[in-house]
């Protein structure tokens, strides 16, 4: 094999003091070869960012690398000056960021943005750099190069800035390329496309990849190298089929357990089919006011929508952004009125209610947002947010307390939590906390609008467990809004997929997925990376060699405080 | 269960760990992190302590002037202070009519204070109530509500005073509703920016959908979480207040004599300025170290209550 481009050695970067831990990343060490693609996993906190980020010198300021070195194309950057390591940067290592929208400076045209790369680094003349511009945005597959050229980054969708910003890295072809969640934040066809677009950078540039990524389907679709982390230790690195089929380290097979699957059939659980909630003919249109320079426009996010969900039933909603799903949610909880339709609940349409004859069937229908960290007042305890539901409905105070502490126990968390504030707890715990307060006025549908996505795996997997086991004891029915098809496939027995606001296709699990009907169901489905990866059954693997066994026990999770 | 309830803790305790360094604190209720930034504030505590004084001797001014204010002694006119050679009969000298100068300043404390107090409370309710109506509900009433805000930011602050003085006389209670009535445009702008952020975030909407009235929503879930907002604002338009009363004061036109007020006393000493530059200076001192204080308060206040702010 020719000679790693980027080798890390033994790299620690020390937290400040205080920190959760004492280092950021301990003991590092990752070799990148040329035409590699290394994919760095692990959960929030794990510290591949920071691995990215010491090795671009764009370390915060707080934290400092205090041992080790990263030997890049033979020197070693921890010991260069900020100056040289900013003209390594965009022309010999560059970075894609995970959240295209923001990558961008909205003031400039793309065209400009990319040229600046040439302009800072080279002396070509204007003509020059914009007949290299042109030919880059061909390269990253953007339609109409000259159009794009000069347009502004809010024109442009999110997959195709995520182009952009590939194409800003690839400008001046450099040996080595960071992408840190680089897909993370986009929808799944265009996820799919940009993986596509990896592999085959990989094929014409001889540059190095880093990947950094919490997503082990996307790691099957597209790794060369695997490097799982943990705390900021390595736990466990190697091939992608060694890793991946056969891992060995207990945490690793924890987090390839975690990621989500089809189980089966689960339609097992419900026995009686008693209406809860029926949806008529339901549309939402919303017009924005043309101005001298816009014409009007009316975009219809709900159209014509209808379904039944029964009790004890798990309802998915399944669409990209913009489909359509965060409105019609909106509809059924009465945040937004619908144009026309009915949502029928215990025999009464609600579509239409004002808010005074609305208010005793607010009960009935309870919702947990996606974002767990903007969902809990962080001024109110959590008790007094837990009983903010019953009191509105003229239950006294001493008694929604007791029935929060029973709840607190169905979401496996300390009664005391309810005397805590929000920022005291996890993003898993906080979503806990948020089933909580829905369930506390005994609804019976349970809306969770992409409960899960914003979790580790790790952590979804617990959710999605703790909400199976409620739905399963309480008789509540779900409605399970999400745009991640395996999690869809993991939870729902019934989905429904939507497109511009319409539903395309409708079935259980098993149809859909198994034979899917629609062509956008399809092109979802042929979307999803990681196909090619029968994932493990950790079970049936040989036992965890005892040495790992050991070191996993001897540093418990008590490391972490 | 135990053990995967084991597991789950510990893996949640991991996600509760950021990438980026953030404060160390854990499992401290935010009223103790607050705390926790307050005592290191260097800023917050000198304010706080500046501050702390002049209220106490606004408080206790009658035990600690040792003069009547008013009483005047001819005999007595234009004593220096102490330290250019007077006595200690009169710590900071006498004025022009032989009043003791220290007991005109403690009692010129209370009017500062209370002016700057009374009307930036009466602007911060005027204010939060437009501008939190108008960041909730947007529409038609931020139209209005925005309006407003621009007829106000329209009129010359200082001009519409006089102006209004001159009307209805120079009592305390006019200066003090004046200025209330005038100085509450920059919170109705920051409460309704402030509202606006809040508002779209998911605990409203969920307070929503479990039922709770507007009321209700408006005050737990909205004000306390623009509060922060609320209390710097306060403290600038405080000291605002009371500049603007030494200015209305100075140009004979605020608190009327012989009410001893700073600004009152700094107009006062104006014809003295080049013989007896201390009558100047004194009252002008004491003005400076409460307008610093206050404001040093607030920026103390900003940074303890949102650390995010900085930098």
């Amino acid at each position: 094999m020719t000679d790693p481009i980027l080798t890390i050695k033994n790299l620690t970067v020390d937290l400040p003091e205080g920190g959760d831990r004492p280092h950021a990343v301990e003991k590092l060490s990752v070799d990148i070869a040329p035409k590699e693609i290394v994919c760095i996993v692990g959960e929030s906190g794990s510290g591949k960012s920071i691995t990215s980020f010491t090795t671009m010198g764009l370390l915060p300021k707080a934290l400092k690398p205090s041992t080790g070195e990263v030997i890049f194309e033979g020197q070693d950057v921890l010991k260069l000056s900020p100056r040289e390591h900013a003209k390594l940067r965009g022309s010999r290592m560059a970075m894609i960021f995970q959240e295209p929208m923001s990558a961008l400076n909205p003031c400039y045209t793309v065209g400009d943005q990319i040229e600046e790369v040439f302009e800072q680094h080279t002396s070509l003349s204007k003509a020059e750099r914009k007949a290299k511009t042109i030919k880059l945005l061909d390269e990253v597959q953007l339609p109409e190069p000259e159009r794009i050229y000069s347009s502004y980054p809010h024109q442009l969708s999110g997959g195709q800035r995520q182009r952009i910003v590939i194409a800003i890295a690839l400008a001046l072809d450099p040996s080595l390329l960071i992408a840190d969640e680089p897909t993370t934040a986009l929808d799944l066809s265009t996820q799919a496309q940009i993986l596509h677009l990896f592999k085959e950078l990989r094929e014409k540039h001889s540059a190095g990849i880093m990947f950094v990524t919490h997503d082990f389907d996307v790691v099957a679709e597209i790794a060369d190298k695997v490097v799982v982390m943990k705390e900021g230790k390595i736990v466990e690195q190697g091939t992608a089929e060694e890793v991946l089929n056969r891992p060995k380290h207990p945490y690793t097979r924890k987090l390839i357990d975690a990621v989500p699957r089809r189980t089966g059939s689960v339609n097992a659980h419900m026995t009686e089919k008693h209406k809860v909630m029926e949806v008529l003919g339901l549309n939402k249109t919303f017009h924005t006011k043309g101005t001298m320079f816009k014409p009007s426009r009316t975009v219809h996010a709900c159209k014509d929508i209808n379904f039944i969900v029964h009790r004890g039933e798990t309802l998915g909603i399944v669409g990209e952004s913009g489909s359509g799903k965060s409105t019609l949610v909106k509809c059924l909880i009465r945040l937004e009125d619908p144009d026309s339709g009915s949502v029928i609940i215990d025999g009464s349409d609600i579509a239409q209610f004002t808010p005074k004859l609305l208010h005793p069937y607010r009960k009935s229908i309870q919702i947990v947002f996606q974002d767990p960290y903007g969902s809990l007042n962080p001024r109110r305890t959590i008790g007094d947010q837990l009983v903010e539901g019953p009191i509105n409905f003229g239950e006294d105070r001493a008694h929604a307390m007791e029935r929060a502490k029973k709840l607190m126990e169905i979401v496996r968390l300390e009664q005391d939590a309810l005397y805590r504030y929000p920022a005291q707890f996890s993003g898993g715990q906080r979503q806990r906390i948020c089933i909580a307060r829905a369930l506390m006025v005994e609804p019976e549908v349970l809306i969770a609008d992409e409960a899960v996505s914003a979790l580790d795996v790790s952590v979804q997997k617990e959710v999605l467990k703790l909400l199976n086991e409620i739905r399963d004891e309480m008789g509540l029915t779900v409605l399970f809004i999400t745009h991640d098809l395996r999690v869809a496939a993991q939870i729902c027995d019934n989905l429904v997929v939507m497109q511009n606001g319409e539903i395309v296709e409708r079935g259980n699990v098993d149809e859909v997925f198994g034979h899917p009907k629609h062509d956008y169901t399809k092109k979802l489905l042929s979307a999803q990376p990681g196909q090619n990866w029968n994932v493990p059954d950790i079970s049936k693997l040989p036992p965890v060699d005892p040495a790992l066994l050991d070191q996993a026990l001897n540093q418990p999770m008590g490391a972490v405080r | 269960m135990s053990e995967t309830s084991i597991t789950s803790a510990s893996t949640e305790k991991k996600a509760s760990a950021p990438k980026k360094q953030k404060t160390p604190v854990h499992q401290l209720s935010p009223r103790a992190k607050m705390l926790h930034r307050a005592l290191r504030h260097k800023g917050l505590l000198f304010g706080l302590f500046v501050m702390a004084i002049i209220v106490i001797v606004a408080l206790f001014a009658p035990l600690l002037a040792g003069h009547d204010p008013y009483s005047q002694s001819l005999l007595a006119r234009m004593k220096p202070p102490v330290f250019l050679g007077g006595t200690w009969e009169h710590p900071l000298g006498t004025d022009a009519l032989g009043r003791d100068y220290l007991a005109r300043l403690v009692y010129g404390a209370r009017i500062s204070l209370l002016i700057g107090l009374i009307a930036a409370t009466i602007s911060a309710c005027i204010g939060t109530f437009m501008g939190v109506l108008a960041g909730y509900f947007g529409g038609r009433i931020d139209l209005i509500v925005t309006f407003f805000i621009n007829v106000r930011l329209a009129m010359p602050v200082v001009l519409v005073a006089l102006a209004v003085v001159a009307l209805f006389g120079g009592s305390l209670l006019v200066v003090v509703s004046v200025l209330g009535l005038l100085l509450w445009d920059r919170f109705a702008v920051v409460m309704r920016a402030a509202t606006m952020q809040v508002r779209k975030l998911e605990y409203v909407a969920a307070a929503q959908v479990l039922g709770a009235s507007l009321p209700r929503v408006l005050i737990k879930d909205i004000l306390p979480n623009v509060m922060n907002h609320l209390i710097v604002i306060f403290t600038l338009e405080m000291a605002h207040a009371i500049i603007l009363e030494a200015a209305l004061s100075f140009l004979g036109l605020g608190v009327q004599p012989p009410t001893p007020s700073w600004g009152l006393m700094i107009s006062e000493g104006k014809e003295m300025l080049l013989f007896e530059s201390w009558l100047i200076t004194i009252p002008g001192i004491a003005l400076f170290f409460l307008v610093l204080s206050i404001n040093m308060l607030g920026d103390g206040i900003r940074d303890v209550t949102a650390p995010e702010g900085r930098n």
